[in-house]
C-alpha cells in the first residue's frame, strides 16, 4: 500500500511536472504548408530554412531567454485542411506563424489566426491576402499585381508581334497571376490569344497544346505550380512546338529541370532577387550547402520568416499579439533576404521582381 | 480539321489508358460486385516501380525499346500482383460476408494507406524519366498544323487492343474465365461443385493489378513524370469509365475510357478545359438516367 502510495505521488510528480515545464516552457512557432501532396517539395523547402533558422537562433540564445520550438503544419494546398491545420496551431497555443504556402490556403486559415490573435508572416502573393484588412499578416513577398505586371510588362516587350497564350490552373495564386499579367501586357497593348484554365493534378495536356498549337502560339503566360507547367512543355515538345513560357515565383523550384525533360531552358519567371547572392545570406547559403540542401526557392524566406520573429519579439520584449504586432508592423528588419519594412496593409514596402530564366540546372537573371 | 483529328488521336491515347486502367475495376467488380477503391492507387503504385525500374535499366545500359519495355512491364507487373493479392488478402477477404460498406471503407483506408507509403519511403517530389520512346509518325499538315501521332500514342493504343482481346478471352474461353463467372453467379454453390473461391478471387484480384500495372508503365512512357498522387484522378476518371461502358463488361470498360477520353479532348479544343471534367460527369449522369446498368452492361438478373 505504502509503496503504492510513493509510485503514485512520484507518477503525480513527474506529470505535474511535465504540465508545469510545458506551460512555462519555450516559445512555439509554427510553419504550415504542403508538407505532403503534389507540391510537397514547396513544404519541404519552408521546412528546411525554418528548422535552420530556428536551430541558429536556439544556439544564440533563444528569443528573451526562451528556446523556440517549431510545430509543422501540413495542409497539402487544400483550404479544407489548412482550416483544421490552424485551429490544430491555436490549440498549440503559438506565438508566431510562417504560412500557409498556397493563397488558397492561407486566405481561410489567416481568419482563424486572426481571431485567435496569432502574428503571422506569409509568401503567399494573392493581392486578397492583405487586402482584407486583417492586422496581423505580414507578407514577406510581393504580390501578385506587382508580379504580374512585371510580367506582363517584359512579355510585352520581348515577345512583341508574337502569339501568346494565358492559361491558369484556377488556383487562387494561379488564376490571380494569370489575370494579373494579362492586364499588365494589356497596359502595354499586348492581346492574349488565348485565355484558357486548366486542372490542376492531371498529366494529359494534350488538348489545350493541339489548341495552341492550332492558334499558332509562340508564347504561355502560365499562372499555376511548375509540376503542370513541366507537362505542357514536354507535350509541346512533342506535339513539335517551341514554346517560351513565362511564369511566376513557383517556377524557381528547381524541380522543374528534370520534369520538364530537357524544355526547362525555355522557361521564365519572375521572382524576387535572388537572395541567395545577398551578402547577408553569405553564411547561411554556405551552411545550408555544407548540409546538402541548396537553398533555393523558399528556403531562405522561411528563414527571414523566423528572423523577423525573433527581431520584433526581442524589440518588443514579448511575445504578447498586441506588442508584437506593433514590433512588426512598425520596425525595420534585417533578414537573408533583404531589409523589410511593411505598409498599413502588411504588404512590403519595397517588394521588387526580377525575371529569371532557367539555364541548365540553374536560373539566371535576364535583362 | 488539323486539329480535330489531331484532338482525336489524342483523345484516343487518353480514352486508351482510362481504359486500361477501368478493365481493372470492371474485372474485379465482376467477380465480387464490389469496386476495388484502391486500384488507382495501384495503379499509381506500378507508375513508381515503373521509374525505378527504367532507370535502373538505363543504368545498366539498357535502353533499348523492345528489351527495356518486356523486362520493366514483368518486373512491375510481378511487383504490382502482389500489391493486388495483398489488398484483396487485407480489405476484402476478412470482410467478405460483412455488409457491403465495410469492405468498401476498408479499400479507401488502403488507398490512402497506399499513397503514404509511396509518399513517405519515395519522397513527395515528382519522378522524371527520360523521353523513352520519341519520335512520331507526322501524318499529314493541314493549314500549316501538323498533326502527329507519337510511338507512345500508337503503342499505348495498340497495348489496350490487345489487352481487351487477351482478357476477352480469358473470362470467355478459359476454365478459369468459367470458374470466375460461376463465383459471379454464386460464391456458395461454386464451391460446393469444387471450384477454390478464395484462389478465384485472389487471381481476379491480381490480374486486375497487373493490368493496373501495364496502365502505370504506359502512362511513365507516355508523360514521362510521375508522383504518389496521380493515383486518385485517373482512378476516378476510370471508375467513372467503367460505369459509364457497363460495370463488370470488358468492352464497355475500354469504350467508357474512350469515351470519356474523347469528350475531354474535344471540349477542352472546342469549348473550354476549365469544364471538361463537368462535361464527363454530367454525360455519365445522363445516360445512368436512360441506361442504368451502362452502355453494354446487362441489367442485374435475378440470381438463381
Amino acid at each position: 500500500m505504502n509503496t503504492l502510495h510513493k509510485k503514485l505521488s512520484v507518477a503525480g510528480a513527474c506529470i505535474a511536472s511535465i504540465l508545469s515545464a510545458q506551460a512555462y516552457a519555450d516559445y512555439s512557432v509554427a510553419i504550415a504548408g504542403p508538407m505532403t501532396g503534389a507540391y510537397a517539395s514547396a513544404g519541404e523547402q519552408i521546412k528546411r530554412g525554418a528548422e535552420m533558422a530556428i536551430a541558429d537562433i536556439n544556439a544564440k540564445g533563444g528569443v528573451n531567454g526562451q528556446k523556440l520550438k517549431l510545430e509543422i503544419g501540413d495542409d497539402a494546398c487544400d483550404p479544407k485542411q489548412a482550416v483544421s491545420v490552424a485551429n490544430a496551431m491555436v490549440n498549440k497555443k503559438i506565438v508566431f506563424m510562417h504560412g500557409h504556402w498556397c493563397s488558397s490556403s492561407t486566405i481561410p486559415a489567416s481568419d482563424i489566426y486572426n481571431e485567435a490573435q496569432i502574428p503571422m508572416a506569409t509568401v503567399s502573393t494573392n493581392p486578397q491576402v492583405t487586402e482584407r484588412g486583417l492586422k496581423n499578416i505580414f507578407r514577406i513577398m510581393g504580390r501578385d499585381d506587382q508580379q504580374g505586371g512585371v510580367a506582363g510588362a517584359y512579355v510585352a516587350k520581348r515577345f512583341a508581334g508574337q502569339k501568346v497564350a494565358v492559361l491558369d490552373d484556377k488556383s487562387a495564386y494561379g488564376k490571380g497571376l494569370a489575370d494579373e499579367t494579362a492586364k499588365g501586357m494589356q497596359a502595354k497593348g499586348m492581346k492574349p490569344a488565348l485565355r484558357e484554365s486548366i486542372t490542376a493534378g492531371e498529366k494529359d495536356y494534350s488538348g489545350i497544346v493541339s489548341k495552341m498549337k492550332a492558334a499558332g502560339v509562340q508564347v504561355l503566360v502560365y499562372g499555376g505550380y511548375h509540376t503542370e507547367v513541366a507537362l505542357i512543355l514536354r507535350q509541346a515538345q512533342q506535339a513539335g512546338m517551341k514554346l517560351m513560357v513565362m511564369g511566376g515565383d513557383t517556377l524557381s523550384n528547381n524541380e522543374i529541370v528534370t520534369a520538364a525533360g530537357g524544355n526547362a531552358d525555355s522557361v521564365l519567371f519572375t521572382f524576387a532577387p535572388d537572395s541567395r547572392a545577398n551578402p547577408a545570406a553569405a553564411d547561411v547559403v554556405k551552411r545550408f550547402r555544407a548540409a546538402k540542401v541548396e537553398p533555393d526557392g523558399y528556403v531562405l524566406y522561411a528563414y527571414a520568416a523566423m528572423q523577423l520573429f525573433q527581431q520584433a519579439a526581442t524589440t518588443a520584449k514579448s511575445v504578447k499579439y498586441n506588442d508584437l504586432r506593433k514590433a512588426l508592423a512598425g520596425g525595420s528588419f534585417n533578414t537573408v533576404v533583404g531589409k523589410m519594412s511593411f505598409d498599413a496593409k502588411g504588404d512590403l514596402k519595397v517588394p521588387a521582381f526580377v525575371v529569371y530564366q532557367w539555364k541548365g540546372n540553374k536560373y539566371e537573371a535576364v535583362k | 480539321m488539323g486539329q480535330f483529328i489531331q484532338q482525336l488521336i489524342n483523345g484516343l491515347t487518353l480514352g486508351s489508358v482510362y481504359g486500361l486502367i477501368a478493365l481493372g475495376y470492371t474485372m474485379v467488380y465482376g467477380i465480387i460486385g464490389m469496386i476495388n477503391f484502391a486500384h488507382g492507387d495501384i495503379y499509381m503504385v506500378a507508375a513508381i516501380i515503373s521509374v525505378t525500374v527504367i532507370t535502373l535499366l538505363a543504368a545498366l545500359g539498357i535502353s533499348a525499346v523492345p528489351l527495356a519495355l518486356m523486362v520493366t512491364l514483368l518486373v512491375v507487373m510481378a511487383f504490382t500482383a502482389v500489391y493486388g493479392w495483398s489488398v484483396e488478402r487485407v480489405a476484402y477477404r476478412p470482410l467478405r460476408t460483412a455488409p457491403r460498406l465495410a469492405p468498401l471503407i476498408s479499400a479507401i483506408g488502403m488507398s490512402i494507406f497506399l499513397q503514404n507509403m509511396v509518399q513517405l519511403t519515395q519522397g513527395a517530389r515528382v519522378k522524371p524519366i527520360a523521353d523513352m520512346m520519341p519520335g512520331q509518325f507526322n501524318l499529314f499538315t493541314f493549314d500549316g498544323f501538323t498533326v502527329f501521332l507519337s510511338y507512345t500514342q500508337l503503342m499505348i493504343i495498340v497495348v489496350t487492343v490487345i489487352l481487351l482481346a487477351i482478357f476477352t478471352y480469358l473470362i470467355t474461353r478459359t476454365s478459369f474465365g468459367r470458374q470466375q463467372r460461376a463465383c459471379e453467379q454464386d460464391q456458395t454453390m461454386t464451391a460446393l461443385l469444387g471450384v477454390n473461391v478464395d484462389r478465384t478471387i485472389s487471381l481476379t484480384f491480381m490480374l486486375g493489378a497487373a493490368l493496373a500495372a501495364i496502365a502505370g508503365v504506359m502512362v511513365t512512357i507516355y508523360y514521362g513524370v510521375v508522383d504518389f498522387a496521380i493515383g486518385f484522378v485517373a482512378g476516378l476518371k476510370a471508375f467513372t469509365a467503367a460505369v459509364l461502358g457497363g460495370i463488370g463488361s470488358l468492352p464497355g470498360a475500354v469504350l467508357g475510357g474512350l469515351i470519356i477520353g474523347m469528350l475531354e479532348s474535344f471540349w477542352s479544343a472546342y469549348y473550354s478545359p476549365e469544364y471538361k471534367d463537368v462535361a464527363g460527369f454530367a454525360l455519365l449522369i445522363l445516360v445512368l438516367m436512360f441506361r442504368p446498368s451502362g452502355l453494354l452492361g446487362r441489367p442485374e438478373v435475378e440470381k438463381v
